[in-house]
């Protein structure tokens, strides 16, 4: 049986209040495994995003519990919280954030060097998480000179650095042509899924489907379903 | 931290637009703070040239003396009365006026004369030609060999001149440390050859120059000539009243004070916005820096690194181009009246981490404020 990765029980959030109030995640429960790669689907507004945010460990929910490897996150205060999305969480984000200013080693060494690591180590190390995925020789470059889904590869490389347990995934694939969100995604399952790392992977993209090894469907704020895939 | 901040410094620097915009604002800033103040520290010290030429502790005046040169004559007995006093090791008189030379080729210039107390030769130059003795020869002068030595045809030991219908001959060169403010070259002689040689109203000493036996003195032969309805000032004291003179009662100095707030707020605006838009630009990489995982005090020390490197860097830079323009500027005009002092310097160094301050105060508000949450969302 695989251990439990991340455990939501009873997950609400709402933003405003009054006429202006939105439920954005009604009573949500969800368990996710290591070794597991799931998807979380749903039409936009559907509270997908705002649900990754929470079990992330970056948004409050107003009630509701999430623990990830038995931790209970949100019982944690501001600075372990920051330790924890640190050491646990590896984010891909839609846009990747890379900073145009920084070459691409540099992008990839930020979670080290927020570690306190040696900067020198620190871009060593990251050299051989581009060498993962393919881009050891853009080290150099900064990331405007790189194609899009050479892009998504280095924001990979930036979560793999820290080696984290839970990696997050918004919207992998919304950039990039569907063969290159195909390659990447088939990537990232090939390579960077393993027994004792657990990817949560918010995404409207179908095309991707096969990919996943579940996937969770969300309307209104609520999980309508879930579907186990065969991969 | 170490590898934050060079992630800090890395950000700044790299954006060389930002960087440069950055750059220029707190260099011109501190540039015309320094100028501003150092001309105004220049034109302080040239204005008390004599009093730091002479060297002399305490200095007894007519009241109403505003300046050194604007001196007014007082009668002979205070100098008896000065040396009866108690604490006095010694006074002597000192003579203090303007006159015109007729010069070989015929031309007039003014001139600035200072007569030394004949025995004692109290507050002389140090000579670079010729010998202080001469002094005492017939028609006698010193000239000072300062920036506007040359208004006198640039004399050597031997030359002549005409003092009213007077002959005066060069018999020394000398070096001061200060020049004079007022572009008139300077001549020392003897007390006695300066009121025989230039028309003086009844009462001739413009100054009674003191040597207290002890500092504990000072304040004693203070009271004493106040008693008198004359007044003792160190040499410290005549130097700060003259400085007040100009400041307050010359507008010079409101005029210099609003340039260097101008400067300052020019400073502070072109860098506030620069740095503002920067950190408006680089908000997102914040937020996602903050949703990775760097705490919030990490982020307020990459700001604070940012904004006082471009301070820091900017003053050096401001200093450094002043310094080379008055240096450039003496060049041309070895009597530009510019001084660079210390507490111009401080002054600025305030002003530049004030405006670092407010710079940093406002990118570290709006960073803290953004949610990495904002992030996700897009």
């Amino acid at each position: 049986m695989p251990k439990v990765a991340i455990k939501a029980e009873c997950l609400v959030k709402w933003f405003g209040e009054g006429d202006a109030k939105t439920n954005a995640v009604r009573e949500v429960s969800l368990e996710a495994y290591f070794g597991e790669m799931v998807y979380i689907v749903g039409p936009s507004g559907s509270g997908k995003t705002t649900l990754l945010s929470i079990l992330s460990g970056i948004l409050r929910p107003n009630s509701g519990s999430v623990q990830v490897d038995d931790v209970d996150i949100w019982g944690l205060g501001s600075d372990q919280l920051a330790d924890f999305r640190l050491n646990k969480i590896g984010f891909v984000f839609q846009d990747y954030h890379l900073f145009p200013r920084l070459n691409t080693a540099e992008n990839v060494a930020i979670p080290l060097i927020l570690r306190r690591k040696d900067w020198d180590e620190a871009i060593r190390e990251a050299v051989k998480y581009l060498d993962i995925v393919g881009l050891k020789g853009r080290a150099a470059l900064p990331p405007v000179k790189l194609s899009g889904g050479e892009q998504q590869r280095v924001a990979i490389a930036r979560a793999l650095a820290g080696q984290p347990d839970i990696l997050i995934m918004d919207e992998p694939t919304a950039s990039l042509d569907g063969d290159t969100g195909q390659s990447i995604i088939k990537f990232v399952r090939s390579n960077v899924l393993n027994d004792s790392r657990c990817i949560l992977v918010v995404t409207h993209d179908s095309r991707i489907s096969e990919f996943a090894s579940r996937i969770l469907k969300m309307e209104d704020g609520r999980l309508t379903g879930a579907e186990r895939m065969a991969a | 931290m170490k590898g934050i901040l060079k992630l800090a410094y890395k950000l700044l620097v790299n954006d060389k637009a930002k960087f440069t915009a950055l750059l220029v604002g707190i260099t011109f800033a501190v540039f015309l703070m320094v100028q501003m103040t150092s001309m105004f520290a220049g034109v302080l010290n040239r204005a008390s040239a004599t009093v730091i030429n002479t060297g002399a502790t305490i200095w007894v005046m007519d009241p109403s003396v505003q300046t050194v040169a604007n001196t007014i004559g007082m009668p002979d007995y205070i100098l008896d009365a000065v040396r009866s006093m108690q604490g006095v090791k010694y006074a002597v008189p000192l003579y203090s006026g303007g006159a015109l030379v007729k010069l070989p080729d015929g031309a007039y210039q003014s001139v600035t004369v200072l007569g030394l107390d004949d025995t004692s030769l109290l507050g002389r130059p140090e000579l670079t030609e010729g010998k202080i003795e001469s002094i005492y020869a017939e028609n006698a002068f010193i000239v000072v060999h300062d920036a506007e030595f040359p208004k006198l045809e640039s004399p050597h030991v031997g030359s002549e001149f005409e003092l009213n219908d007077h002959r005066g001959v060069i018999v020394g060169i000398a070096k001061v440390p200060t020049f004079g403010l007022f572009g008139v070259p300077t001549l020392y002689t003897t007390y006695s050859r300066a009121i025989q040689y230039i028309p003086n109203p009844r009462y001739t000493t413009s100054y009674v120059l003191v040597e207290p036996k002890s500092s504990g003195d000072i304040l004693k032969i203070k009271r004493q000539v106040e008693a008198l309805g004359y007044r003792a000032l160190t040499s410290d004291d005549f130097m700060q009243k003259i400085s007040n003179f100009y400041k307050y009662q010359t507008g010079l100095g409101t005029n210099i004070l609003l340039m260097t707030v101008i400067s300052f707020i020019v400073g502070l605006s072109i860098s506030g916005q620069t740095f503002y838009t920067f950190i408006l630009e680089n908000l997102e990489k914040f937020g996602a820096l903050k949703a990775i995982g760097a705490k919030s005090r990490q982020l307020v020390a990459m700001i604070l690194f940012q904004a006082t490197f471009t301070a820091l860097t900017g003053y050096g830079l401001g200093v450094g181009l002043c310094v080379f323009l008055i240096w450039l500027a003496r060049l041309r005009l070895p009597d530009y009246a510019a001084l660079v002092t210390f507490f111009n310097l401080a002054l600025a160094f305030f002003m530049v981490l004030v405006i670092a301050g407010v710079s940093s105060y406002v990118g570290v508000r709006k960073v803290l404020q953004i949610e990495p949450f904002d992030i996700f969302r897009g």
